[in-house]
């Protein structure tokens, strides 16, 4: 081949694999920051954090994962997102949905409420025609093993905050679900849980998961959406005011 | 020791020497060649994916788990079949049993001219070598450029560019790209193109074979690559169950491909084996065989004997995920246990497969470059020998903090410390053959004495790692990483580059720029070690392994390492400039003998002829004979007739006249 | 079979000979002694992982004792590799080859001898290391033989040779802690008491985690249904830093916290304190009585409401599918 002609194919596979890297590359990063994070913004000296856990999601590739929604505060939609953050230094209170059915938790140790000021929740519970069948109980455990009463739990190891959400009772877990997604409260039954917690003083990001093998489908249960951010698994980020 | 004196039985007399039975070659995108292997591999994975859906829809496990693995591992499995059909291995096998006759031997003899014949699926060694060569430095690269992204993402302890899993799915490709697909790095492309001939055979003894062993390679590398787009494997290059077990669809991409390879290497091992006990030339004693014959011939050994292990506990695994089997989950009857004992039985020898080849080319080079026999020769190949079989022994010590029973945790000590005596003799060897040489510093040279240097520590170090109470701060921490970059990438790596600087000019008839070639040693040596040294104490600091987030006093020594390590990955891309722009636009012709080494490749033209010898050549004398008044020349490349019986009659005191003499 | 070495004379020691030998004998002997010294006193207080337990006391003298063995044979053969380097290069314009030596036996056979001895040396010696501080801080599996010797008690005292039983549990992607002596609690912070014999039972819940302590210098691998028991004393008041050593998923690089090594008499009172609060709110009872192993997938307190699919609960994540036919 002639010089020329040789050049140019290395020019053209040079740009060929150049090309190939860094769509790879994009679809790495790209992806891991695809999903939106919501912010929070301190009101009175506090934040007012809403999520909810529903049994199915609404992404089409894995809808049967279940999966965690964060309410943005402008807009009260539900984002499909794990990633949220609050200022830092902050009382944040937290309110959590929970649509999921129970399931029992591997290690019953985290049926107790630790990092919570307190270290207790208040939890109500509904059935699907929206009567409290539970109203603003306070404990210091939601005992996973014996009532059928926490779906999942919503941990920050790096806080040591660890609370067990609950759930529809046994009945309605079976039952009734919610099958939509994100689900409301009219219709399907829930649970309604809030705690308290401070932000800590630095700035950083600080992981949070669910420590209830709710995975199905998978050995212990401890794959696929509880490895996944997005679904079971997120970031609090935590940004100096 | 058979000599190839016979044609090949499958030319049909008088026919036509190209093409088939019509006479006439086909275009070249008719004829069998990697881009009907593409075509074949789409469409073999198209219709395993289907048939798998057809097969495991209805299993309620994927109802939750939005996942199906069968589907995945099935389009895998008829993906190599159509690209192992497309570049038609098949085709000879077919036309076997359907009793028609073989094409002829023309991809033996090399009769194509140009690029083409490196696409296809060919008989000659010389085009597989130069197969695995390009193939070789294409894995290498993409490995490396994952090891950029881990360093990058190791500059700062808690600011993340990579989210946990992509770190997870980056940190495994990058490590099993390079210990799966590097285990032929030196044994693909110059073993199988030296080993011939430097045995003085014409050829290998399974030419198919050892093809099928190459072409295997870019299937496992696009399968492994494939595990990306499914979102990657969180194990690292270990694949422990039940993590494994645990994860998402990109699991079975590591485990089909690690299978490939591991089919691959078995191939090659037996081939080798082979070729080397029965196609040495007449003369061709087992004390005059090349060094790195040797090498080649422990390595093989290993491959066949360990590497079935592994091809096992990768099925075992895949049938695990796929049909629900327990083998390895202790939750549902199987053992973790016996994963890890699986895996880490060829683990090992693994290591050594890596290692072995390694020692072979550098003693070549030391030779040649110090001009001076290979002191302590029957060192040497004990050394390899001793290793190799030792490297049967040593498992457990993978396994100390394990929660395995520990009472044999004194002998494994003892056996893995027992492997650095042999590992000893390659420097005794060394060492003996630099006594009052004359050493020129040539790149190849340059490279072999990096190499002792970064084996050196890295043995060292491999000896704090084998003693079970230090073991117990070292194991799984960055101490580990540090000792085998140092082993295999400061070992294996530094005398890949030196067997290109060396061998190349014989393989093309084109030589690497030296300028750019010292260049690169120097960059790559000054920043392989300045990236690996702090490693040895980061691991000791308390950092373990595949973590993202670390002790924050640590992050001065890791930001020096990434850096260090952007640098090296600068080094190795003015080794690719290098090689790149030697090949293709300055091309320096250099078909003689430019090292003036006495061994037998060096004897002949630069690149070799097809047929390797006109006539199988009568070797005379070691190859390492340099500086002895009288020496006879290694070989006698035109024995005349009924010489090769004189040849045995004068060693053995056989009478001539035996049978195998060429006409 | 011929011989392999054709019959050239192995070198007679001639003038130049002994010049180099003797040379670069001196040089490595002033090199090793500096290395040496500098190593066991220099370097030796600092080395990891400290000083602060038993296990990795012996460990730091076991590294220091490696390195003083090692460094003077990484120094012999550095040295004699810049040597060559630099006495035997060719000089520019000379092509003629070296000496041709194919071999020595004196100097093969005491260069085999010679590093058989080191490493038969290295191996006694880490043996002794090994088995002396109760297994080196190593997990040991279920059945140890390398114990240390504290007397086993169902509850624990402060300043009796007790051993204090800590269960370390490891699940995706947390560690917990489980002190049988106290009644089974369980804590998501680990304290231990200082100069008391420890005795851990690693296991895990799911996937394979490794517990390292590194200041106690404890390593052992947490296993599903297997209890992985090593052993230490800590010596010193402290914190120590524990990390999962094992890929175990996702956030493996996050698994970690800090234990703290306290005075015996705040740790009862800090034990006792925890039971007492986890037997109030009902969490004690709630938990699987303490075993050595746990099948988590077991639940007899769900009694009926106890969804089992092939003998697994939902707490396995349904693994197989409900329409297996094997399924009772």
């Amino acid at each position: 081949m002639s010089v020329t002609a040789r050049a140019v194919s290395l020019l053209a596979a040079f740009l060929v694999v150049a090309g190939l890297a860094t769509f790879v590359a994009i679809y790495f990063i790209g992806g891991a920051s695809a999903m939106p994070t919501v912010h929070y913004a301190a009101s009175g000296g506090q934040v007012n954090v809403v999520l909810q856990e529903d049994p199915q999601n609404d992404s089409s590739s894995k809808p049967d994962w279940v999966s965690y929604y964060v309410q943005d505060p402008a807009s009260q939609n539900w984002v499909h997102t794990t990633l949220f953050s609050v200022p830092a230094g902050t009382r944040v209170n937290v309110t959590l949905y929970g649509y999921d059915g129970c399931t029992p938790l591997r290690n019953n140790y985290f049926s107790q409420v630790q990092g919570t000021i307190g270290n207790t929740v208040t939890y109500s519970q509904f059935d699907q025609h929206g009567k409290e069948y539970v109203t603003d109980k306070t404990t210091q455990v939601i005992n996973a093993w014996s009532d059928c009463n926490v779906g999942h739990t919503f941990a920050i190891p790096g806080l040591g905050l660890y609370v067990p959400v609950a759930s529809p009772n046994a009945e309605l877990s079976a039952n009734n679900l919610c099958s939509e997604s994100p689900c409301t409260t009219s219709g399907n039954p829930y649970a309604k849980e809030t705690f308290s917690f401070i932000s800590p003083a630095h700035a950083g990001v600080f992981r949070w998961q669910c420590l209830v093998p709710c995975g199905g489908g998978f050995i212990d249960g401890n794959s696929g959406p509880m490895q996944t951010l997005g679904y079971m698994m997120g970031e609090m980020d935590v940004v100096s005011s | 020791m058979a000599i190839e004196t016979q044609q090949d039985r499958t030319q049909p007399a008088g026919g036509p020497p190209l093409g088939g039975p019509g006479g006439v070659l086909r275009p070249w995108f008719l004829r069998p060649g990697a881009h009907l292997g593409v075509l074949c591999a789409a469409v073999g994975y198209l219709l395993g994916h289907l048939l798998g859906n057809f097969l495991s829809s209805t299993y309620a496990q994927n109802a939750l788990s939005d996942q199906n693995d069968i589907p995945v591992v099935l389009g895998y499995t008829f993906a190599t079949l159509g690209w192992l059909a497309g570049l038609g291995v098949f085709n000879d096998l077919g036309r076997q049993m359907l009793g028609r006759p073989l094409l002829a031997e023309v991809r033996m003899g090399g009769g194509e001219a140009g690029l083409s014949k490196y696409f296809r699926y060919t008989l000659d060694h010389k085009v597989v070598g130069i197969q695995y060569l390009y193939g070789m430095i294409a894995y290498f690269l993409t490995g490396g450029l994952f090891a950029m992204a881990i360093r990058s993402e190791l500059l700062s302890p808690s600011r993340h560019l990579l989210g946990p899993s992509q770190y997870l799915m980056v940190v495994g490709e990058h490590g099993t790209m390079m210990m799966m697909m590097m285990s032929s790095v030196i044994l693909g492309p110059f073993g199988q193109y030296f080993g011939p001939l430097l045995i003085g055979s014409k050829r290998v003894a399974f030419p198919r074979i050892e093809a099928l062993g190459f072409w295997l390679t870019p299937a496992a590398y696009v399968i492994l690559l494939s595990g990306v787009l499914f979102g990657g494997f969180p194990t690292g290059w270990t694949g422990y169950e039940p993590l494994s077990l645990q994860a998402t669809t990109g699991e079975d991409a590591y485990f089909f491909a690690f299978g490939l390879m591991g089919l691959s290497m078995i191939l090659a091992g037996f081939n080798m084996i082979v070729t080397i006990i029965n196609y040495r030339a007449p003369g061709m004693r087992w004390s005059r065989l090349p060094m790195f014959v040797w090498s080649m011939f422990t390595v093989s050994f290993l491959q066949v004997l360990a590497v079935p292990v592994l091809v096992g506990a990768c099925y075992m695994g895949l049938m695990d995920r796929t049909f629900q089997t327990a083998f390895f989950a202790n939750q549902l009857g199987g053992s973790s246990f016996l994963y890890e004992d699986l895996f880490w039985f060829f683990g090992h020898p693994e290591v050594y497969i890596l290692a072995l080849p390694g020692f072979g080319v550098i003693a070549e080079i030391v030779s040649v470059f110090c001009r001076k026999p290979l002191f302590g020769y029957r060192v040497a190949a004990a050394g390899m020998l001793g290793v190799g079989i030792l490297s049967f022994f040593v498992w457990q010590h993978h396994l100390f903090d394990s929660g395995i029973n520990p009472d044999m945790r004194p002998l494994f000590m003892l056996t893995t410390e027992l492997i650095s005596i042999p590992t000893g003799f390659i420097f005794l060897v060394a060492m003996g053959t630099f006594w009052k040489a004359k050493i020129r510093f040539t790149v190849p040279m340059l490279f072999a004495l990096a190499f002792y240097f970064n084996f050196l520590i890295g043995g060292i170090s491999g000896v704090f790692l084998s003693d079970v109470p230090a073991d117990t701060t070292e194991h799984g921490s960055f101490f580990v990483m540090a000792h085998f970059h140092y082993t295999i990438m400061g070992g294996l790596i530094f005398a890949f580059m030196a067997a290109i600087y060396y061998w190349l000019p014989k393989m093309t008839g084109i030589k690497l720029n030296e300028k750019l070639g010292k260049l690169h040693f120097w960059t790559m040596f000054i920043f392989f070690n300045t990236t690996f040294l702090p490693l040895f104490a980061l691991g000791l600091m308390g950092m373990p392994r595949r973590v993202f987030e670390y002790a924050r006093n640590l992050e001065t020594l890791n930001d020096w390492v990434s850096i260090s390590a952007f640098c090296l990955g600068v080094s190795i891309l003015i080794f690719l400039i290098n090689f790149v722009m030697s090949m293709l636009f300055w091309r320096e012709p250099e078909v003689g003998n430019p090292w003036r080494s006495r061994s037998l490749e060096w004897q002949l033209s630069s690149p070799p002829p097809p047929e390797n010898f006109k006539r199988v050549p009568v070797i005379l004398s070691s190859p390492y004979d340099y500086g002895v008044p009288g020496a006879l020349p290694v070989a006698d490349l035109n024995p005349p007739p009924g010489v090769i019986g004189a040849a045995y009659a004068g060693a053995s005191g056989v009478p001539s006249g035996v049978s195998g003499v060429e006409a | 079979m011929s011989a392999a070495e054709p019959p050239a004379p192995s070198p007679a020691p001639s003038s130049a000979g002994p010049r180099h030998g003797r040379r670069l004998f001196v040089i490595w002997l002033v090199l090793s002694l500096a290395a040496c010294l500098l190593i066991w006193f220099v370097w030796k207080p600092h080395l990891p992982p400290g000083t602060m337990s038993d296990a990795a006391r012996h460990q730091q003298f076991d590294i220091a004792v490696l390195a003083v063995s090692a460094a003077p044979v990484v120094i012999f053969v550095l040295l004699y590799f810049v040597y060559a380097i630099v006495v035997w290069r060719a000089r520019p314009g000379d092509d003629s080859d070296g000496e041709p030596t194919y071999g020595n036996t004196k100097i093969q056979a005491t260069w085999i001898v010679g590093t058989t001895i080191i490493v038969l040396w290295l191996f006694v010696f880490g043996t002794v290391e090994l088995v002396v501080p109760a297994g080196a801080g190593a997990g040991q599996g279920p059945a140890p033989i390398w114990k240390l010797d504290g007397a086993t008690s169902s509850t624990w005292t402060p300043n009796t040779n007790t051993m204090l039983e800590v269960q370390v549990i490891g699940q995706q992607w947390t560690w917990t802690y489980r002190y049988p002596q106290f009644g089974g609690m369980e804590s998501s912070e680990l304290l231990l008491p200082v100069n008391t014999p420890v005795e851990f039972h690693v296991t895990s819940l799911d996937v394979i985690h490794s517990f390292w302590a590194y200041q106690l210098g404890v390593k052992a691998d947490a296993n599903p249904q297997v209890d992985n028991v090593a052993y230490v004393t800590a010596k010193a008041l402290g914190s120590v830093t524990v990390r999962c050593n094992e890929l175990c998923g996702i956030w493996h690089g996050a698994m970690y916290n800090y234990g703290h090594v306290v005075p015996p008499t705040e740790f009862q009172s800090w034990a006792r304190g925890v039971q007492a609060k986890e037997q109030a709110n009902g969490i004690l009872a709630a938990l699987p009585p303490y075993a050595l192993t746990y099948d988590p997938t077991v639940i007899p307190q769900m009694g009926k409401n106890l969804i089992k699919i092939d003998g697994i609960t939902g707490a396995a994540g349904y693994y197989y599918p409900p329409s297996d036919p094997v399924t009772p």
